[in-house]
């Protein structure tokens, strides 16, 4: 066996690696910087108005004529607060926000590392962001922030729970937590014909987690200014929000993944097989995305004991009883995954 | 998604139906199959599609009434000579107070103002002062973007007023001409 150096063997793949990176991260803040003005574009048709039009035609650079703005203004740090967990929370936020891609396949094959966990990575990492959320409301000292920052941690861990069974489903019918595999194995059927009332709950409990409408509380604008975003300017603000956008993506992948087939082609015949399949992600992701948008332009907000209420007392029977019934009904026609 | 408020229906009639078991099992089924829900989707889309209602403000903008009353103007006979007689009429009237004249009699023996200031932070825009104008010299124009930085251009004096009235009396003409009948 040739012997391998220091290049060979370590630096080479350390760069590649660090080349795939950024091969994803910075495709995705681009799209990030879109979602926003997709949003907006969106919203403004659905309530009858124009939208971000003056930048660029369109308004095609309204994404980074913000961003340039949000680099440029002043950091404030309040008094009071603690200066290193004040700033740390949206450098956590951010980085969670993107990590989570490393285990989403775009394509067969076309994935940063292809762990047979990937589901349980995915969980984690998206558990993770209430820390993020909790260390900027407690740093800010802030009223405001501190509240928003409770909220939200009581929203996304209640969330989490139907969120979990209903992945719990999905894995039953598949048999595997390698998200290629949960892929491959919706080649005839997806999983979203037979687990539709899964795919609703786990939509909306991903409106919950990512903290989108109508589940928005620990932002409300009319009752907490900004929930625990209040103390925040410039980029530390900015990288909340991208973290936001992120996470919504990520999630959207995520319900692409488990219940529309990935990358998949709608029909497995020949004018849709031709069509890569990163471009079905895509286009999968943008649909997931609207909805997102959709929800947002149509629902008022939910109050806090209806938010808790759904999440407990609807969501978390109505997914225990089909994890059960799943499990039945694979056990007794024999469909088990056999691998 | 379950919802616990009444929807469209009123008060009276969901006690009534929740008494019975047919108004129960109806509302559960609407809940759970998201009906409510699923038709406020449908109306922002149906929205979507809609053209926009808005007015692309500083591109566009929406039609002025001729009796418009916009920013203040003094205006000019076609041979160049300024309408004013210094009457002080629109001060007398000016329910604000906005209006300061001081006149003199000019070299030629007419009379004259010597100064004409308008204090627009002070004006209502009212129109009184162009009602009680007997030569329609001062008269409130179409011009409403005349937003400024400071307090102080917004004190108008005469020869402000002028220029005003040699910038706008094209529309100006118009505006009196197209409500002359209803006066």
């Amino acid at each position: 066996m040739a012997e391998v150096g220091f290049w060979g063997g370590y630096a080479w793949p350390a760069l590649l690696i660090a080349l795939k990176v950024l091969a994803i991260v910075l495709p995705l803040l681009l799209i990030v910087a879109y979602v926003t003005l997709a949003e907006r574009k969106v919203m403004a048709a659905m309530q009858l108005r124009v939208g971000p039009n003056v930048v660029g035609p369109l308004g095609v650079w309204q994404s980074f004529a913000d961003a340039l703005k949000m680099v440029f203004k002043e950091t404030i740090l309040p008094t009071g607060a603690n200066r290193v967990v004040f700033l740390a929370a949206p450098a956590l936020m951010f980085t969670l926000a993107m990590i989570g891609w490393a285990v989403i396949p775009f394509d067969d094959g076309l994935v940063l590392s292809d762990i047979n966990v990937g589901v349980l990575y995915l969980f984690a990492i998206s558990s993770l962001g209430v820390y993020g959320i909790i260390m900027a409301g407690w740093a800010s000292n802030s009223r405001y922030a501190f509240l928003g920052a409770l909220r939200s941690a009581a929203q996304m861990v209640s969330y989490e729970v139907s969120a979990g069974f209903v992945i719990i489903t999905v894995l039953l019918a598949v048999g595997s937590l390698n998200l290629s595999d949960i892929v491959e194995a919706q080649r005839d059927l997806w999983l979203v014909i037979p687990l539709f009332p899964m795919f609703v709950i786990f939509f909306v409990s991903a409106l919950a987690e990512t903290n989108r409408h109508p589940f928005d509380l620990p932002e409300a604008e009319s009752e907490l200014v900004a929930g625990y975003q209040v103390e925040y300017s410039a980029l530390t603000f900015g990288l909340f929000f991208i973290g936001e956008y992120a996470n919504m993506c990520l999630m959207s992948a995520l319900t692409t993944i488990l219940f529309l087939g990935g990358w998949l082609a709608p029909f497995d015949v020949a004018p849709f097989t031709w069509i890569p399949g990163i471009v079905w992600f895509a286009l999968k992701i943008a649909l997931c995305l609207f909805v997102f948008v959709w929800v947002r332009a149509t629902l008022p907000r939910y109050r806090y004991d209806q938010l808790m209420r759904l999440g407990w007392k609807v969501f978390l029977p109505i997914s225990l009883f089909w994890v059960a019934l799943t499990a039945v009904v694979l056990v007794v026609f024999d469909w088990l995954p056999q691998t | 998604m379950r919802q616990s408020g009444a929807g469209a229906r009123s008060a009276p009639e969901v006690a009534a139906k929740a008494a019975s078991g047919a108004g129960f099992l109806e509302r559960s089924v609407r809940s759970l199959f998201l009906t409510e829900l699923l038709s406020g989707l449908a109306v922002t889309f149906r929205y979507m599609w809609k053209k926009p209602a808005t007015l692309n403000y500083p591109y566009e903008k929406g039609p002025l009434s001729p009796r418009f009353r916009g920013e203040h103007a003094l205006r000019r006979y076609p041979n160049g000579e300024e309408r004013c007689i210094a009457c002080k009429l629109c001060e007398a009237i000016c329910p604000a107070q906005a209006i300061t004249i001081e006149a003199e009699p000019r070299d030629d023996g007419s009379r004259r103002t010597t100064r004409y200031d308008i204090d627009m932070t002070k004006c209502i825009y009212c129109g009184l002062c162009a009602e009680a104008c007997p030569v329609d010299a001062i008269v409130e124009g179409p011009n409403f973007e005349f937003a400024a930085e400071s307090r102080e251009e917004l004190l108008y004096n005469k020869e402000k007023l002028l220029a005003n009235g040699d910038r706008w009396e094209h529309r100006i003409a118009a505006n009196l001409e197209r409500d002359a009948p209803y006066r």
